[in-house]
């Protein structure tokens, strides 16, 4: 695995500033947390397309649908647990309802958020996001990926949730490789087992498979860098090759990735399916990386899960 | 206000409580009480102030309005019918399945809407953002938002406001319709919003109160509003809950039901001898 490494926010950030350059009609909001969304480097490059909402993260979600109903193509920023909890209603009601083309960069998702604590570490907003009607959630799996999807939210008409991280994790992804929205990414063939993960924890799935492959257990690596709309396609073909699915996200294992997943399979093409992510629980302070093993949230968590059902097959 | 032109306003706005209450008895439901307090306003707005074309509902360069407090709906869609927008017999599809008039209203669904509220607290942001979109486009439209008394209990009303002071949106004009009612109760006993004009002069804006169901008073408050620049304005309207159905005033049970078979009877006989005194010999 590639030994460089980079958090999703950075891509977000740079990507932003970039896409702004070309295009005139983004503006960006930011409810006090520029620095740390990255969207300072939209804000140092655009202060007049730049508007800092305050701590306010409720109306700035109604200000991006105002500008967004007069054409402009709002990137909304803030952290995940305010963009997508303190704001739901308003990303629902004057967003979602709509359908108004406002983009959300939610940054310092899942427990990699690391020393702040519980209070800021979202591990809900995808189970939030998915409930919306027409909402478009993007999970980047590292800093290349983020910047190909902020590209990919812009083009993409309508809402669109952008989850990225604080933590730095390493660079897995093909920088030739097309970014498609709703198009998972067949990152390593397998035939035993599909690992189907999204955002930081996809190179562990990556880690994982490489374990396995040592047992003898061929693991197949799906990047799924849209969780909605879900690729139905390759989740079906997972489930009828390999017969046995883990899902792994660092996200709370209830509304999350692993349930769409668990969804969409159990209507489908019924096969065993397990998911590692968090566990109805409340974060903790910690460095991030010590968090992430804590909660079960490393390869070799993917690799044990996917043992186990390998077995129950 | 030249006086036939105050009297064809009048007549309008008498017009849009008819169209109210054709929508609520049809609908059995719905919320007469604060629709009938805002149709002076909307009179006003739709016919006189507002820079509108109801041919092409989306012109960009059109004026906007955002009705923060959506549950007043019906009155806005009699506003819209009676300009134009669609006809006026639509209105007796509100809240019907199918219909493009939703209990609170949705942008995508009804020409002339421009922001889907109902959500309280929401439309006040997004006409905010509305704002901050022509001041950044240099363009000259304005943008009217209505809010309600009750609904700026809610924080983010005061959230928006703030924002139009800071970004200091003189192309902005807020009305809070203080009809003194909520669903509870009096507003002054559910959670008093005193002093209003001090607080909104307090979050930076150019504070006026009117009567808000008398034109002169609406036509110089709205002209003195396009005179202040580098802030927002604010207009606090003093209006009856329920105006011009006697037995709806001032009644907070009328905040959210509609009307029976006797009661819209009734009410369709007062607003249609007021409409024939204010036409005269004329159509009514």
């Amino acid at each position: 695995m590639s030994e460089i490494k980079a958090a999703t926010r950075d891509g977000f950030g740079r990507e932003l500033a970039a896409l702004g350059r070309e295009y005139p009609d983004i503006v960006a909001l930011n409810a006090d947390l520029s620095e740390t969304t990255r969207t300072g480097y939209f804000q140092k490059e655009f202060p007049e397309r730049f508007f800092n909402c305050g701590i306010a993260e409720a109306n700035m979600m109604g200000i991006a649908a105002g500008l967004a109903s007069c054409g402009y193509v709002p990137f909304v920023s803030s952290f995940a647990m305010f963009a997508a909890g303190r704001a739901f209603e308003q990303v629902r009601n004057s967003i979602g309802y709509p359908h108004l083309n406002v983009k959300i960069g939610a940054s310092h998702a899942g427990i990699s958020v690391g020393e702040d604590g519980a209070s800021h570490q979202c591990c809900e907003d995808i189970a939030l996001m998915r409930t919306i009607p027409g909402m478009t959630i993007l999970c980047p799996a590292d800093e290349p990926e983020a910047r190909a999807a902020t590209r990919a939210a812009y083009h993409r008409e309508g809402p669109v949730y952008l989850r990225v991280s604080r933590f730095a994790t390493p660079v897995i992804s093909d920088p030739s490789a097309k970014f498609e929205i709703g198009k998972g990414v067949l990152l390593r063939p397998g035939s035993d087992v599909a690992i189907i993960a999204c955002g930081i924890m996809v190179p562990e799935a990556l880690e994982a498979a490489k374990a396995l492959s040592s047992e003898g257990i061929s693991a197949r690596v799906i990047n799924m860098h849209t969780v909605k709309p879900l690729d139905r396609d390759i989740v079906a073909a997972a489930a009828r090759e390999c017969r046995a699915i883990v899902t792994a996200e660092e996200h709370s294992v209830i509304g999350g990735l692993g349930e769409a997943v668990c969804s969409f399979v159990s209507e489908n093409c019924p096969v065993p399916v397990k998911r590692v992510g968090v566990n109805d629980e409340f974060g903790m302070s910690g460095p991030a990386a010590d968090l992430l093993k804590h909660f079960g949230l490393s390869a070799e968590n993917i690799a044990s899960a996917a043992r186990s059902v390998v077995k129950s097959k | 206000m030249d006086p036939v032109e105050k009297r064809r306003l009048e007549a309008t706005a008498c017009r849009i409580r008819i169209g109210i209450i054709e929508g609520v008895y049809s609908a059995k439901s719905g919320h007469p009480g604060g629709s009938l307090s805002a149709a002076d306003l909307l009179a006003y707005l739709y016919f006189k102030e507002m820079n509108v074309r109801p041919e092409e509902p989306d012109w960009p360069d059109r004026d906007r309005f955002v009705l923060s407090k959506g549950h007043a709906a019906p009155a806005l869609y009699a506003a819209l019918a009676e300009r134009g927008y669609f006809p006026t017999e639509e209105l007796k599809t509100l809240r019907h399945i199918g219909s493009h008039l939703q209990g609170h209203p949705n942008m995508r669904l009804t020409p002339g809407v421009d922001m889907s509220t109902g959500s309280l607290g929401q439309g006040v942001s997004a006409a905010v953002g509305m704002a901050i979109a022509g001041k950044l486009g240099k363009k000259d439209y304005r943008v009217y938002a209505l809010c309600g008394d009750g609904e700026s209990q809610e924080g983010e009303v005061w959230e928006a406001l703030m924002s139009a002071a800071h970004y200091s949106l003189d192309n902005f004009v807020v009305a809070i319709d203080c009809n003194g009612l909520q669903i509870d109760g009096r507003v002054s006993e559910v959670m008093s919003l005193d002093p209003l004009a001090e607080k909104l002069e307090a979050f930076g804006f150019f504070t006026q109160t009117v009567d808000g169901h008398d034109f002169d008073a609406l036509e110089s408050a709205y002209g003195r509003a396009r005179l202040e620049k580098g802030r927002p304005s604010a207009i606090i309207l003093k209006t009856v809950k329920g105006k011009g159905v006697s037995f709806m005033e001032d009644k907070a049970g009328w905040h959210g039901k509609g009307p029976n078979a006797e009661e819209y009877g009734l009410a369709m006989g007062e607003l249609r001898t007021r409409l024939g005194e204010l036409v005269g010999g004329e159509e009514k």
